[in-house]
């Protein structure tokens, strides 16, 4: 038997005050592959990202993780939303990374990490400590694991963030434009970081604007336009013989 | 009438200085603990989703900035007994009938102090907090509180001086604090410079302390691995010079 692919979002719909924001949207993603999500700005991306990490309800459609319907309660019949405790729950089979790192400003880089162990999972603390500095270590932050968030470049801030959701071993990692707010010199070791976590194994999902990225380390790659997937193929196909013509102009547009 | 330095010195150090200065000190902690546990309340109710809870809070807060903190003891000490004689009996001391009326009152003020320093806290902190599976509860308390702190101790520690002055008002309601310690000192001998100039030192050596306090607890919050440079340099203990390289 076929092992259900560790991501499966079906016909995900959402509008603010009325206006469409995803206006049916499918996609998939296997186990240990890299899906690249590509688009213009406002066409919906960190949305369907906040639906997927259960931050915000969709209207309607199913998003299977695991094989399992998450966001809902109830069997097959009566499918109701799940209460913000069982979504609390969820979410930690979810990591985030945003694009401006949220990390908390009152705590160093290593109780950032064990925040979510200490308090979430109830960890105990001396166990949490351990892990998060094994986990600043694996993004080569060993060194600066006293230092809090203003002390840190935003490169080193967005490893932390990373380490901050990783060390929850999530079945799944969502990075919304994990790069854009870093200047061009900080980008790289953010990018290693993601590139080494892809070669690990790690399923993810990665909304970017880093073509040389979405091309190298994607299995495959998104166009997303107006709460629609226009496309989506392996990044050789994608980029080199795309078959719409949005994608080209899109294409076109970045380079 | 020269200044009797003798009267004030005794007075300074007498007994009933010291117990009216504890008193004033007390009733202005529990009052500005008080008056930030109802801030805190309110300042929650005003963003419930529940229409009733918010006029509920726009309500109290509408009416206790209105009424002037003199009047609301009077009415606490005076009003109450008679509307209720639950309020007669031996536990309703001054000391609880300005506690009640100090903290109601500061509880209004409060309420604006901590509703704008939870909305200042960036919307991005509670997304990654409940990204991670914190409960709205454990965001609360775990990631906005703490950044709020920082932004409401400043204005805090402005209201809590304030505080200690505004116990003065309980004079009026017969509770032996700072005041009317001078007060009845002076109705025997009718030194009023010495017996005033005591309670004026009280106060001074109060404040001092407490804004001392403050700076302190404000260097807490600047959540930098080195400690910051202090902000009354005259006042700081003198920092070890570094070592100079032979
Ligand atoms: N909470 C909200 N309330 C109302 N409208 C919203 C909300 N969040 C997003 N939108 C709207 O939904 C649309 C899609 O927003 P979204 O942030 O998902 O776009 P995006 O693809 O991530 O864009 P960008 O590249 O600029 O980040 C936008 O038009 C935006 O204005
Ligand atoms: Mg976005």
């Amino acid at each position: 038997m076929k092992t259900p692919p560790l991501l499966e979002v079906q016909n995900l719909h959402k509008s603010y005050n009325n206006v469409e924001v995803l206006g049916g949207v499918d996609f998939t993603v296997q186990r240990g592959q890299v899906k690249a999500l590509l688009g213009p700005s406002g066409s919906g991306k960190s949305t369907i990202l906040r639906m997927i990490s259960l931050l915000e309800p969709c209207d309607s459609g199913t998003i299977l993780l695991d094989g399992e319907q998450i966001g809902v309660i109830g069997g097959r019949v009566d499918v109701r939303p799940a209460p913000e405790r069982i979504l609390a729950r969820q979410r930690t089979a979810i990591g985030m990374v945003f694009q401006k790192f949220n990390l908390f400003p009152h705590l160093d880089a290593t109780r950032n990490v064990m925040s979510g162990l200490t308090t979430v999972l109830k960890v105990p603390k001396k166990e949490a400590r351990e892990q998060a500095l094994e986990m600043l270590d694996r993004v080569g932050l060993a060194a600066r694991a006293h230092a809090y968030p203003s002390e840190l470049s935003g490169g080193q801030q967005q490893r932390v963030a990373i380490a901050r959701a990783l060390v929850m071993k999530p079945k799944l990692m969502l990075f919304d434009e994990p790069t854009s707010a870093l200047d061009p010199e900080l980008v790289r070791e953010v990018l290693d970081v993601m590139e080494k976590l892809a070669s690990d194994g790690m399923t993810m999902v990665v909304v970017t604007h880093e073509m040389r990225f979405a091309r190298s380390v994607a299995s495959e790659v998104a166009l997303f336009d107006s709460g629609q997937i226009v496309e989506q193929a392996p990044p050789d196909r994608f980029f080199d013989a795309p078959e719409h013509e949005r994608t080209r102009r899109f294409l076109a547009h970045m380079h | 009438m020269e200044f009797d330095s003798t009267i004030f010195f005794d007075q300074l150090l007498s007994e009933a200085y010291v117990r009216g200065a504890l008193l004033s000190l007390g009733l202005a902690v529990a009052s500005q603990a008080g008056a930030v546990v109802i801030g805190f309340g309110l300042a929650l109710g005003k963003s419930s989703k529940f229409a009733a809870v918010r006029s509920v809070c726009t309500g109290y807060i509408w009416f206790f900035r209105a009424i002037p903190a003199l009047l609301l003891l009077l009415l606490m000490w005076n009003g109450l007994p008679q509307l209720s004689p639950v309020f007669q009996r031996e536990w309703y001391s001054p000391f609880l009938a300005a506690f009640i009326g100090l903290a109601l009152a500061e509880g209004a003020f409060m309420a604006e102090i901590i509703r704008s320093a939870l909305m200042r806290v960036d919307d991005g902190q509670q997304l990654a907090a409940r990204a991670l599976g914190m409960t709205r509860t454990q965001v609360l308390f775990k990631v906005v509180l703490p950044q709020a702190t920082r932004v409401a101790l400043p204005p805090t520690g402005n209201e809590f001086i304030g505080m200690v002055k505004y116990t003065s008002l309980a004079s009026v309601i017969s509770l032996q604090e700072l005041l009317t310690t001078a007060q009845m000192g002076v109705a025997v001998t009718f030194r009023y410079a010495e017996y005033y100039a005591a309670a004026t030192v009280y106060y001074l050596v109060i404040v001092s302390v407490l804004m001392l306090l403050q700076n302190r607890i404000e260097r807490r919050f600047t959540w930098t691995s080195t400690p910051t440079k202090r902000r009354f340099p005259a006042l700081s203990r003198p920092q070890t010079p570094e070592k100079v390289p032979a």
